[in-house]
């Protein structure tokens, strides 16, 4: 009853039981552990894209230009007027969803589909649009120039 | 006073007389006594009280008395009285100077709506009806056949028959009449081809108020077609980036010279439908091989854009395969796929670049649209790789589970076996 | 002596044994746990079903570590909950693995659970007395569902949206009470950043608590009354007493026990690679509800006879009447074991009845749910 040595399992048979339970043991833990001990780690972008997002960096951008940035899942437009404000807008055109552009000629946002004007409030001044353009908030935080959705109703 | 014993009149009368009791109360701040009789008269004499109710005019307090003359405080007869300038029905002649006697004048119109413009009649004088009616034709379409004539509504309300979303068909009501246009010798099969158009489809599918229709292209008051060198004008107050590119072409020039008529050569000018690639190319929809001998140097150009195009549309659609089957594999691709957005923006903007006629810039489009593809194919690429990575990754945790489970069976075989001694 | 000590001198093992000895040395739990080292399982044909509770109480603690580790990651409010969750499957090493683990585990828990009350009920283990457990455990699995319901709205999709403004609707139609449990459920009027809120509470702290007190319950109340034989079997092992079989539970079906949780680990490896659990699109309160909106399959056959009622019978309203009577139902369902004893085994076969009732009825009505349009 206490001797192992007359046990009737053969000394291989209880090697191979001991490699494969201890080593599928180990194995398998390792395969659940380190995902978890990967998923710990914060990726080096915390930034969740949705609401809030970071257009640029403060100096990127001249006096009267703009340029496009994903916001959400559709492009959106930043642009720095002549007299140094930051303006931040949907850039999809509510006419026919083109992608919008600034002219810096005219001060204005421009459609290249159908010739739509919008000022650069976003209100629709010619042309097809029927809508004026989604607004966005604009805040510098230190070096930053960041994008957000319009808070309240 | 033979009247009186009139039967007629008690026949009219009586029943003008009830209606008036249940009639829709007008707003009345003027008595009109003409729609009393007139709403229970058979067409074309009558005037229904609904219609005049309806009737922007009357909202503004104008009464019959307005147009026809008359006095409409008087009842019944009296109030078509030649003392008090009754004129009875307007002849067709006539209707554009009447409405322009108060429509033409500023200082009138001013007093009920300041913005309204007041050069309808000067500008109806320079159109193509208005100038047959000047001599004589009668087959036109003056104010009121466009308009409307009693029951008026203003062109904002939907229900007018000058609203954006009705007008072409209340010109097809004259123009698509084979019969009634007979003696002016223009084709009637402009609204047929209208409503096969992509401008059509706009209005009517789109719902959007901006596409053009009849009037865009050719007036409303001053209605005529525009000339051969206006067309590209008209076109391209909303399409001004064919326009320019256009302008800078060598269509341009040799157009003018042959007096065609600019865009209309390509596109069509009722059924303008929407352009493909088809158009470049050699098939019945080709529209470059209309004029281009084939093996000229145009038709090389044509070939090289055709296949630049093409080969750009390629680059997308496999691109967006590969992001597909990513997502399918439940693989996080959405970024790429909205890249795809630019890349089918950039083939939109080469195509419009062949109205400058030159290689150059529609090359100039298509490499960046193939530079913005190919990215989101590597994307797409990387993200089947994950997909096998994590695959990989399931087999290796696989193995060793299993390995448990077959150690575990085994060791349980081996302690039930000790514990049976 | 414990069954390893039996002359087994395997280093790891050793090393168990000094633990063991270390603690009882101070504890003195060897009396405590006395009935769990005796405690044995019978043997007969139909013992495999004694896996189910303990695979649904392994999801469970699975779910509670996933959603730990969600915890870490997720932003409950209405502007950052469905970008928190892509964020997770996108940017979080692993993200996508931990998230999909964590919703198929769920869908499988409340799988589980109803096998495993259907099995008590065809077995025949609710009865006296084990009543109590009984009631423990239907509570358990309204708990569950109820997991279910409040975690399927945590991502803010368009799906999740809808099926929770339809679910949520659908309470509210209860008489009396009804709307105040609607608005109490959505946090207001709508299903809002409000309901989010409120859900997300629900989910990782309310149902969490007394889902831990009932569970802790119920496994005492098992383990106080040992494992149940079905009667036919109980009767045979009196008549031959030589044909009972036990098997100790340690470490025979403890070992045993191991194999299906690892087992199911490796079904929740390959669901979660091939598989994963979608994200869909951020919801958008002012949109139109999608076509064919339904609820998870957990609840599809509820919905499902919801949508078949008649507007009106007689003079009720046809999904007034659906309502009250899943309810009615649930509420008898939960006294079942009650009815057992009553009319000299007429109880007994009406619950046998019944309960073939509803597994086929619940079957029909999900995979009904599922074709129809």
């Amino acid at each position: 009853m206490s001797n192992n040595d007359t046990s009737p399992v053969k000394p291989e048979r209880r090697r191979l039981v001991e490699v494969l339970l201890g080593g599928g043991l180990v194995a398998s833990v390792v395969s659940f552990v380190y995902p978890v001990l990967r998923y710990l780690v914060p990726p080096p972008v915390a930034d969740l894209g949705g609401d809030e997002v970071v257009a640029c960096k403060k100096g990127d951008l001249k006096p009267n230009s703009a340029k496009i940035f994903r916001f959400g899942n559709r492009p959106a437009l930043l642009l720095l007027t002549a007299e140094g404000e930051y303006r931040a807008l949907s850039a999809t055109c509510t006419h026919l969803s083109c992608t919008v552009q600034y002219r810096n000629d005219l001060h204005q946002i421009w459609c290249a589909c159908h010739n739509g004007m919008y000022d650069i409030n976003g209100r629709n001044v010619s042309g097809p649009p029927p809508r004026p353009l989604e607004v966005f908030q604009v805040n510098l935080r230190g070096d930053d120039v960041v994008v957000h959705r319009k808070q309240g109703a | 006073m033979a009247m009186w014993r009139n039967n007629s009149i008690w026949r009219y009368l009586l029943p003008g007389l009830l209606l008036c009791l249940a009639a829709v109360p007008a707003p009345a701040q003027t008595t009109n006594t003409c729609v009393e009789c007139h709403a229970s008269l058979d067409p074309p004499l009558q005037v229904t009280a609904e219609q005049f109710a309806t009737d922007i005019h009357a909202q503004k307090g104008l009464t019959c008395a307005s147009c026809h003359g008359g006095d409409p405080t008087l009842a019944d007869m009296d109030a078509m009285s030649k003392k008090a300038g009754f004129r009875g029905k307007i002849e067709k002649k006539q209707i554009p100077e009447l409405c322009g006697k108060c429509h033409a004048d500023g200082a009138y119109m001013r007093k009920y709506n300041p913005s309204l413009r007041t050069d309808q009649l000067a500008q109806y004088k320079t159109s193509v009806h208005g100038k047959l009616l000047a001599q004589g034709d009668q087959k036109v379409a003056v104010c009121t056949d466009c308009h409307g004539l009693h029951g008026l509504r203003p062109a904002s309300d939907t229900r007018s028959q000058v609203h954006p979303l009705n007008v072409a068909k209340t010109c097809s009501k004259c123009h698509a009449d084979a019969a009634y246009m007979k003696d002016h010798h223009i084709p009637t099969d402009q609204f047929a081809k209208y409503t096969t158009s992509v401008h059509y489809k706009a209005m009517t599918e789109g719902g959007d108020l901006s596409a053009p229709t009849c009037t865009t292209c050719h007036g409303n008051h001053g209605a005529a077609p525009p000339g051969v060198d206006s067309v590209q004008n008209v076109c391209s107050n909303c399409h001004v980036f064919q326009s320019q590119l256009y302008e800078k072409s060598t269509h341009k020039a040799a157009f003018q010279r042959s007096a065609l008529p600019g865009c209309m050569v390509c596109h069509g000018k009722h059924d303008i439908s929407h352009p493909s690639d088809a158009n470049l190319g050699t098939g019945p929809k080709a529209v470059c091989m209309q004029c281009h001998k084939p093996g000229d140097v145009c038709d090389q150009a044509r070939v090289k854009i055709l296949g630049s195009l093409t080969q750009l549309e390629e680059d997308i659609h496999n691109a967006d395969k590969v992001l597909a089957v990513a997502e399918a594999s439940g693989m996080e691709v959405s970024e790429a796929k909205l890249e795809q957005d630019q890349a089918r923006d950039a083939l939109t903007k080469a195509r419009v670049s062949i109205h400058r006629f030159q290689l150059d810039p529609v090359n100039q489009d298509v490499q960046a649209g193939m530079k913005i593809a190919a990215k989101n194919l590597q994307a797409g690429k990387e993200a089947l790789r994950e997909r096998d990575y994590r695959r990989m990754g399931l087999a290796a945790a696989l193995l060793s589970i299993f390995l448990v489970l077959a150690g575990l069976r085994l060791y349980i075989g081996k302690i039930e076996q000790q514990k049976a001694r | 002596m414990t069954w390893w000590s039996t002359g087994n001198r395997e280093p790891s093992v050793k090393l168990l044994q000094q633990a063991y000895d270390w603690l009882d040395e101070r504890l003195d739990f060897k009396d405590l746990i006395a009935p769990l080292v005796k405690k044995t399982v019978p043997m007969h044909g139909r013992s495999y079903w004694y896996f189910l509770g303990g695979i649904t109480l392994f999801l469970f603690g699975l779910q509670v570590c996933t959603g730990i580790l969600l915890l870490l990651y997720y932003r409950p409010s209405a502007g950052e909950a469905f970008e928190s969750v892509q964020y997770i499957m996108t940017r979080v090493q692993f993200g996508w693995l931990i998230r999909s683990i964590h919703s198929w585990a769920a869908n499988l828990m409340i799988f589980t659970a109803f096998a495993h009350m259907f099995s008590v009920l065809f077995l025949k283990a609710y009865r006296k007395p084990r009543e109590l457990t009984w009631v423990t455990g239907m509570l358990l699995l309204f708990l569950a569902m109820g997991f279910g319901f409040s975690g399927y709205l945590l991502p803010w999709n368009t799906l999740a949206f809808f099926a929770t403004k339809v679910g949520t609707d659908i309470a509210g139609q209860v008489p009396v009470i009804g709307k105040w449990i609607m608005i109490f459920l959505r946090g207001g009027e709508e299903v809002t950043g409000a309901t989010l809120t409120r859900f997300f509470g629900f989910h990782v702290a309310l149902l969490p608590g007394i889902t831990t007190v009932l569970i802790g319950a119920h496994i005492f109340l098992v383990q106080r009354f040992g494992m149940s034989v079905p009667p036919e079997v109980e009767e045979r092992w009196k008549e031959a007493p030589a044909e009972a079989s036990e098997m100790k539970f340690f470490p025979s079906f403890f070992l045993r026990e191991m194999m299906a949780w690892y087992f199911a680990l490796a079904v929740l490896g390959v669901l979660a690679a091939l598989l994963p659990w979608e994200l869909g699109t951020k919801a958008d309160p002012f949109a139109a509800a999608p076509l064919g909106i339904k609820p998870e399959w957990y609840f599809l056959f509820m919905f499902q006879t919801l949508k078949l009622i008649p507007a009106k019978v007689w003079f009720v309203d046809g999904e007034l009447l659906g309502i009250l009577t899943f309810g009615a139902a649930g509420g008898l369902w939960v006294l079942l074991p009650f009815f057992d004893g009553v009319a000299r085994g007429r109880g007994r076969r009406m619950i046998l009845g019944v309960g073939i009732f509803a597994l086929a009825f619940i079957l029909a009505m999900t995979v009904y749910g599922y074709v129809a349009k």
